[in-house]
């Protein structure tokens, strides 16, 4: 069985229909990237799966079925959800905004521990623990995001385009960390991009989503080599 | 790291000269005095209540008047009508407040911004009504006026407190410890988990909840807080002016006073609607008492000041000062000074040359 299954997922804002029946699925361990065009809905299908927005539908995790729960609970479950952008709490010190990510664990010593593993992983957080996290520059804040949303030991990430607003080049450091900790830690992902080089380089499998249905899936490699994925995605 | 140790210090130290103040001012002051500053102490206690939702929590507020009143007529009411000791009765409107905190809260939810304002607007015009609906005390009106045998202290009080004619050191004890305790459940509250909770949910409510927070919990959970701050304010506002009373005026004037505290003070810090609510209550009296005497013989500034719409008039022209001049009230400025001296500029930020990843 897989960690996440999603079957016919319907979700939109008010009477504005996004999603129209969106079925994929992430087993324990995987990557899985979903590729989209601005406006295909990919926002919506995570804010859909953390329970942000109401939404119609199968959504197993973990053998439980999450469709309504509150976004709270859905987080305590093991999910956890970098926002688009990025979610920052300003005014909080990067430190304190670590503390947030563990809001659901009562480990005390451990969750220092961990606090001090994403300042080695991040060096940049580790220097600036005390700053205010608004101060600081846009890919410092994406990595506090992915550091935050790990603090809380999920099971799933959901990643909604971490490359955006990005150069280039951090954009590359941050895909090449969020590969180690898949690998190193076994934390399964489920990253929605219109990067499509770089998120699928790190995915096993991908879907594309055009205007609210998946109308491509497979593995990432066949993804890289498919014509219609390549002309829209890659840019080639 | 030295210098924030040095600052430590240099708070702890400050905390310490003013407590010492604090407790022997009503042996300095006469009862006038003494009875202004237990009104400082009140009003600073509901802005820290209040300080709690807006400042922290990012709900604003401009009905606190309401349950302030409420905790003065429960506080009131149980000593005038039924004769209870005064103490006894904090008992009662500490809680009552905070229930009726959560059932405000919960609508509370539903609305932001200006709307919720106009909601919280809604309770300081409908708790005069109420009170006139329910309350038929002095000369069958709403007002609860008592004497001083009603509030005097309990026999177990030594009369180095209470001396004879001088109730105001025992009100003023009672209300300054009922602030130091509230102002040491706001630190506890400010580092404690909830604490970084009710920020997270200020600055970004969706992002908390993604961290498993339970952000409709957290914010009835501060609306009942200060509801509770605020009541037991208005109790102590009882023992202090021995009466308890509400007009549509007063209420919302007091709901006022609060948010002006809390803004003047310092937003988001915890000391600093303490402060503020001192200099609400000492800027006025100064501004109708002192300042006459100070323009001396120049006429055209006495004429002035002796229309009864100047001293509000310069209220308002201090407040719009200094909201321009410490934006982020009082304690924020001297907390920026501070840190100026004592490391350099705080908005300086060294670049890093450090790579964003290992």
């Amino acid at each position: 069985m897989s960690l996440l299954e999603v079957r016919d997922l319907i979700a939109g804002y008010g009477p504005v229909r996004v999603l129209h029946g969106v079925t994929f699925n992430v087993d324990e361990g995987e990557v899985v990237v979903i590729l989209g065009a601005n406006g295909a809905g990919k926002t919506t299908t995570l804010r859909a799966l953390s329970g942000m927005i109401p939404a119609k539908g199968v959504v197993a995790f973990a053998g439980h079925s999450i469709v309504g729960w509150q976004t709270d609970r859905i987080a305590t479950a093991g999910v956890g959800h970098v926002p688009q952008g990025r979610g920052t709490l300003s005014d909080l010190t990067v430190h304190d905004n670590l503390l947030l990510g563990a809001y659901s664990r009562r480990d005390r010593a451990q969750i220092n521990a961990d606090i001090e593993r994403w300042y080695a992983i991040f060096p940049r957080l580790g220097e600036r623990r005390m700053q205010a996290a608004g101060s600081m520059s846009g890919g410092e804040q994406q990595m506090l995001a992915i550091a935050r949303a790990l603090m809380s030991r999920p099971r799933l990430v959901l990643l909604d385009e971490p490359s955006l607003g990005l150069a280039p080049i951090v954009t590359q450091e941050l895909f090449r960390t969020l590969g180690d900790l898949n690998r190193e830690d076994g934390v399964s992902m489920l990253v929605v991009e219109q990067n499509a080089g770089l998120a699928l380089g790190i995915a096993k499998r991908g879907y594309v989503l055009e205007v609210g249905r998946i109308v491509v899936s497979g593995s990432a490699d066949e993804l890289a080599h498919n014509d219609d994925v390549r002309r829209a995605y890659l840019g080639i | 790291m030295r210098s924030r140790r040095q600052l430590q210090v240099l708070a702890l130290a400050t905390a310490v000269v003013v407590l010492a103040f604090l407790i022997v001012l009503p042996h300095q002051y006469g009862s006038t005095n003494t009875t202004r500053w237990a009104q400082a102490l009140y009003i600073g206690v509901a802005a820290m209540g209040l300080n709690l939702l807006t400042g922290y929590n990012g709900q604003v507020s401009i009905g606190h008047g309401a349950f302030f009143g409420l905790g003065a007529y429960t506080s009131a009411l149980l000593v005038n009508q039924h004769g209870w000791q005064f103490l006894p009765t904090l008992l009662v409107a500490g809680p009552l407040c905070f229930l009726v905190g959560v059932a405000v809260g919960f609508p509370a939810l539903r609305v932001k911004g200006l709307y919720l304002a106009l909601v919280t607007l809604g309770l300081a015009v409908l708790f005069p009504d109420l009170t006139k609906h329910y309350v038929h005390v002095t000369g069958g009106t709403n007002l609860v006026a008592m004497t001083g045998s009603e509030l005097a202290p309990p026999a177990w009080v030594p009369t180095s407190v209470s001396a004879i004619g001088r109730d105001d050191q025992w009100a003023y004890y009672v209300t300054l410890a009922i602030a130091i305790g509230l102002f040491l459940a706001a630190m506890f509250i400010i580092r404690s988990r909830f604490g970084r909770a009710l920020i997270a949910v200020r600055d970004h409510e969706a992002a908390a909840a993604t961290v498993g927070i339970n952000t409709s919990f957290v914010k009835v959970s501060a609306f009942a807080i200060s509801a509770l701050y605020a009541g037991l304010a208005g109790s102590c506002s009882v023992l202090v002016d021995h009466l308890a009373n509400a007009d549509k005026v007063q209420t919302f004037q007091i709901s006022i006073e609060f948010l002006v505290a809390v803004v003047i003070g310092g937003t988001a810090t915890v000391v600093g609607p303490l402060v503020g609510g001192w200099l609400v209550v000492f800027l006025q009296h100064w501004i109708s008492d002192s300042l006459p005497k100070h323009v001396g013989s120049i006429s055209v500034l006495k004429r002035t000041l002796a229309n009864p719409a100047a001293s509000p008039a310069i209220f308002g022209i201090i407040l719009i000062l200094f909201v321009f001049v410490l934006p982020d009230g009082l304690v924020g400025g001297v907390r920026r000074l501070v840190s100026r001296i004592g490391r350099g500029d705080v908005n300086d930020i060294q670049p890093s040359t450090t790579p964003l990843t290992t």
